[in-house]
């Protein structure tokens, strides 16, 4: 059986001296347990490929979600953070993605304020079904995290 | 409850430049019930600061803490290496916690994180209003507890004046009169006739106008 070993993946900028690794961002998924982690398990049973730049955080509930934890998340060296709540109206606990909503609203807007960019950070409202709009929200905010570049809090970057 | 706003970011961040060790204190009392100045609060806040920092690459270390009311000395003090230790406070208290720091620690800067704004009441989460003006002299007993010296713009003593449409104030349509309010809850109670009753030109000395206040009271002093 042929072995295969994992390449990082590389970039060549102007000639063989000069190979650069590239930038291959820290995304947190902070996914409720009811609608986007199963989402996220049912992309993995479709081999559904995206980017291995995400961690997962499951959370019982967006509503759980304090703008602290997403603070604390970009203050620890994540490039960009998600946020997967349920879709509208289907929440478990009424409306606590509804109040993730806000809070990430809020959340964005301070990290505006404080010059990290507050397109690091989006809500999104994945149903359980929806393999596809996780894959999507994954590339969504590698793209967004690779644009933007580093986080520059990330000290212990590895 | 005193009902408190935290201020602006950029405000925040201006005031607190260039002090290297920064405590953020939070209170646990009003400041955390207006979701201003509790320990959530202080930890968001906190982080916010770090992150700014990091930014503009100003060196120093933002420290967190909290304690039950900022505005009695006992709290104050159980707090007071944490202070020793930092080269400036932000308090997330109100105006009156922020001066006790500032006299319990003399030689230390003191910065208000929050703007005090009104005593008021939670209407419902995130909605606040005014409800006393802390005129020294209540009476609730004749306005069928509703007040008209917080709640009316003009503060009016004997009745609504010529602005009150359909309930409202005249200022905005968002305005309960609350001459609207007295009359009906007097009605439902059926005491209107306690309107009868002239109020007297207000006495505002008790109110401030006489000076700075204060309260002495020999039975429980030490």
């Amino acid at each position: 059986m042929e072995q295969q070993t994992a390449q990082p993946e590389m970039t060549v900028i102007g000639g063989v001296d000069e190979i650069v690794e590239e930038f291959q961002p820290k995304i947190e998924a902070m996914i409720c347990t009811y609608c986007t982690y199963a989402a996220a398990d049912l992309a993995g049973s479709q081999r559904l490929q995206y980017p291995p730049t995400v961690k997962i955080v499951k959370y019982p509930c967006t509503g759980r979600i304090s703008v602290a934890h997403i603070l604390k998340a970009f203050e620890l060296g994540a490039d960009a953070v998600l946020v997967g709540g349920c879709e509208v109206g289907t929440c478990h606990f009424i409306e606590g993605n509804l109040r993730a909503t806000e809070r990430v609203a809020y959340a964005k807007k301070l990290l505006e304020e404080t010059g990290l960019g507050g397109d690091r950070l989006e809500m999104f409202y994945i149903s359980a079904s929806d393999s596809h709009g996780f894959v999507n929200a994954v590339n969504e905010m590698t793209d967004r995290a690779k644009k933007m570049g580093p986080n520059f809090l990330g000290q212990a970057r590895g | 409850m005193i009902v408190l706003e935290q201020k602006k970011f950029q405000e925040i961040e201006k005031m607190t430049t260039g002090y290297n060790r920064l405590l953020v204190l939070g209170c646990e009392t009003c400041a955390a019930m207006s979701f201003a100045g509790g320990q959530r609060q202080v930890a968001e806040l906190a982080s916010a600061i770090r992150v700014a920092r990091k930014t503009t690459g100003e060196q120093g270390e933002v420290l967190e803490e909290a304690i039950a009311r900022q505005c009695e000395p006992e709290f104050v003090d159980l707090i007071k290496d944490e202070v020793s230790g930092c080269d400036a406070v932000l308090s997330l208290a109100c105006g009156a916690g922020v001066q006790m720091l500032a006299e319990r620690f003399q030689d230390k800067v003191v910065l208000p994180g929050c703007n005090t704004t009104f005593l008021g009441v939670t209407e419902e989460l995130g909605v606040w209003s005014e409800r006393c003006a802390g005129c020294g002299n209540c009476i609730l007993d004749k306005t069928a507890g509703l007040c008209p010296i917080a709640r009316c713009s003009k503060q009016l003593l004997n009745g609504p004046c010529g602005g009150s449409m359909n309930g409202k104030c005249e200022i905005s349509k968002d305005v309960d009169c609350v001459w609207q309010l007295i009359i009906d809850r007097l009605t439902r109670l059926n005491r209107l006739e306690m309107l009868e009753e002239i109020f007297p030109v207000k006495d505002w000395s008790p109110a401030g106008h006489g000076g700075p206040r204060k309260m002495v009271r020999e039975d429980l002093k030490s």
